[in-house]
């Protein structure tokens, strides 16, 4: 009877209800959303291995580092593999099509991510040619590519044409692998600046060491740097992780400000649905003073008020929920190169959930306590 | 000789008004036979809802002690006075106060939730509260359906469904016409009279104490013998 109670109470005053729990549906759905756009944020980090180690220059990753460097590192306890390349910032058509493309060592660079799944023919053909490149699933589903097409890259970093031939479209191992980039071969950069821009030949902007074992990083990074203390060009050695985290960092003001937005719109919704309850409440004290007189308890009564305020945001949090993947589906299509994997993760998914019940629960702390101190006589009027 | 079923003794209730203690009741001593039906009348602000709130459990007084069915409620927490109050008193108030998202028959099945009850148990009980009140025919409309004498019948089934010791009605009559009074006072009446109640009812209506077998009149926070003739 109770919950009959609640269920009727929440649909007593329907516009009021109706709107509340709208403001509940676009709450969650921007929690989501902006939830999302951190954890993409953080993608590559998640997806990144502890047994990998990228060394860079130690003034900054725009200075180059030279090739020969490549044989020393080889040579560091611990160190199993050793890729290398170059950030290579080119565009398909229009600078606005973003995405990832990388000169790298193939064969060491396919070594070092089995998470890049090619078949053993695409595999093959790639690393025979050397202008060929392979593509993630989801940048070739993007711009249409197929196995065979010659892609005309426009560079930015290393200005000119350079057309490059698609042979392999790799598949994520997990949801977590980026499946937008492009990768194409260190030695047809070399190659072609060797005659285009000399100064700029045999230098990487990258080393990717392969460990034995995770438990050896540090020590392994600390001997890499080592070897080019007081060199002209002093290394920085960290793991993939810390170093994709140095990506991140220079986007650290926006992601604060992406978290503060969704505190404040949680906050918003918490006086949203806390005015409806409190003002539902107020309008009801004398049936909270019948309920009293009738021998109900604090708890009971409490816990109507309660639920009907939890009924309301769980409600709209589950139509938010339900609204947030299409939604996350049509943002992740406009910003497909920037968010390689844009995708509402479980965990969001229970936190909205989450949210949802305890806006639900805070909104309704003070009207119950209202409701459950109220006097009967003076609420039913009874005085005198 | 045996024991009334309500007794107060030196019984005194003051509020707070704007900083100010106001006395309501003063030294009130009275005693309530099992089976009475008693009027309380006397001028607004007299005391009288402040009487009927003390004896049926929704108020403590600052002083005295009163027991009802031999037990002092005053020595009760709030909680088990609730307990008690579900167990032992029946409501009905000017204004009905139905629970509105409720039918008449979940309104008046809704005392019966605090009893130690199966469901075909409370709806056995509600229905016959109903029949008690000539309202099987409206058991499944909203108050807002039914008439101001239908919802205090309604409201007076609510008080009589956990068979209460006793029945403390509020100006049963205050909100109703002519003949919807009449036929709430003649319910009243019958719960009395047929059923053995304990009635206790607070009224300006004369008429009304005219059904009552005692009035008693209050005036100043002070209880007497209504005077012979309660209109005057």
């Amino acid at each position: 009877m109770l919950l009959k109670i609640l269920l009727r109470n929440a649909a007593r005053h329907r516009l009021r209800t109706a709107l509340t729990v709208a403001g509940t549906v676009v709450a969650i759905l921007a929690f989501v959303l902006l939830q999302t756009v951190v954890d993409a944020w953080y993608a590559g980090v998640a997806a990144s291995s502890a047994h990998r180690l990228v060394t860079r220059n130690a003034i900054s990753l725009i200075f180059p580092l030279p090739i020969h460097y490549r044989d020393r590192i080889r040579q560091v306890e611990g160190v199993t593999t050793l890729s290398y390349g170059n950030w290579f910032g080119g565009y398909y058509q229009d600078p606005k099509n973003f995405f990832v493309n990388l000169a790298m060592e193939p064969a060491s660079y396919l070594a070092l991510y089995p998470e890049y799944q090619l078949s053993a023919e695409e595999r093959a053909a790639f690393l025979q040619d050397r202008r060929g490149a392979i593509v993630g699933r989801k940048l070739s589903e993007r711009f249409g590519w197929k196995v065979g097409d010659t892609v005309p890259l426009k560079g930015t970093v290393f200005p000119g044409d350079w057309p490059v031939t698609i042979r392999g479209v790799y598949r994520g191992r997990d949801r977590n692998t980026d499946e937008t980039q492009l990768f194409f071969h260190w030695d047809y950069l070399n190659e072609t600046l060797r005659a285009t821009d000399p100064r700029r030949v045999d230098q990487v902007g990258i080393y990717v060491a392969g460990l034995a074992r995770p438990e050896g990083a540090a020590a392994a990074a600390a001997a890499i740097d080592a070897l080019f203390a007081s060199s002209a060009a002093e290394t920085l050695t960290e793991s993939e992780q810390a170093f994709l985290l140095g990506f991140v960092a220079m986007s650290e003001t926006i992601l604060v400000a992406t978290r503060v937005v969704a505190l404040v719109v949680i906050a918003t919704l918490l006086a949203v649905v806390g005015n409806t309850m409190a003002m539902s409440v107020r309008e009801r004290l004398s049936e909270y003073a019948v309920l009293k007189t009738l021998g109900f308890g604090t708890g009971r009564i409490a816990l109507s008020i309660l639920g009907e305020s939890v009924l309301i945001t769980l409600v709209g949090g589950v139509l938010g929920l339900a609204l947030a993947f299409p939604v996350t589906g049509r943002f992740a299509a406009v910003v497909g190169g920037l968010f390689p994997n844009f995708a509402v993760e479980p965990r969001t998914v229970l936190e909205a959930l989450g949210t949802a019940v305890l806006v639900g629960l805070a909104a309704a702390v003070l009207p119950a306590r209202q409701a459950v101190r109220v006097g009967i006589a003076e609420a039913l009027g009874r005085v005198g | 000789m045996t024991a009334p079923l309500v007794e107060l003794r030196g019984v005194s209730k003051s509020y707070r008004r704007g900083g100010q203690r106001v006395p309501v009741l003063a030294g009130i001593d009275l005693d309530i036979p099992a089976g009475e039906f008693l009027a309380l009348m006397g001028p607004s602000g007299s005391g009288k809802s402040t009487l009927l709130n003390l004896i049926a459990g929704l108020d403590q007084p600052d002083t005295g002690t009163i027991r009802v069915g031999g037990l002092d409620i005053t020595g009760l927490e709030e909680g088990e006075l609730a307990r008690w109050r579900a167990e032992h008193v029946g409501f009905v108030f000017q204004f009905y106060y139905l629970i509105p998202v409720l039918t008449a028959f979940e309104n008046v099945e809704l005392p019966l939730l605090l009893a130690p009850l199966s469901r075909r148990e409370r709806r056995e009980h509600a229905a016959l509260a109903l029949h008690l009140v000539g309202l099987d025919d409206r058991a499944d409309h909203y108050p807002r359906q039914l008439s101001g004498g239908q919802q205090q019948r309604v409201a007076i089934a609510r008080a009589l469904v956990v068979d209460p010791l006793l029945v403390v009605a509020d100006e049963p009559t205050g909100d109703l016409d002519r003949v919807s009074a009449g036929e709430v006072l003649d319910l009243l009446t019958r719960l009395n009279g047929e059923l053995g109640k304990t009635v206790v009812m607070v009224t300006h209506d004369p008429r009304a104490g005219r059904r009552a077998r005692k009035v008693q009149y209050l005036d100043k926070g002070v209880l007497s013998d209504a005077p012979e003739d309660p209109s005057a």
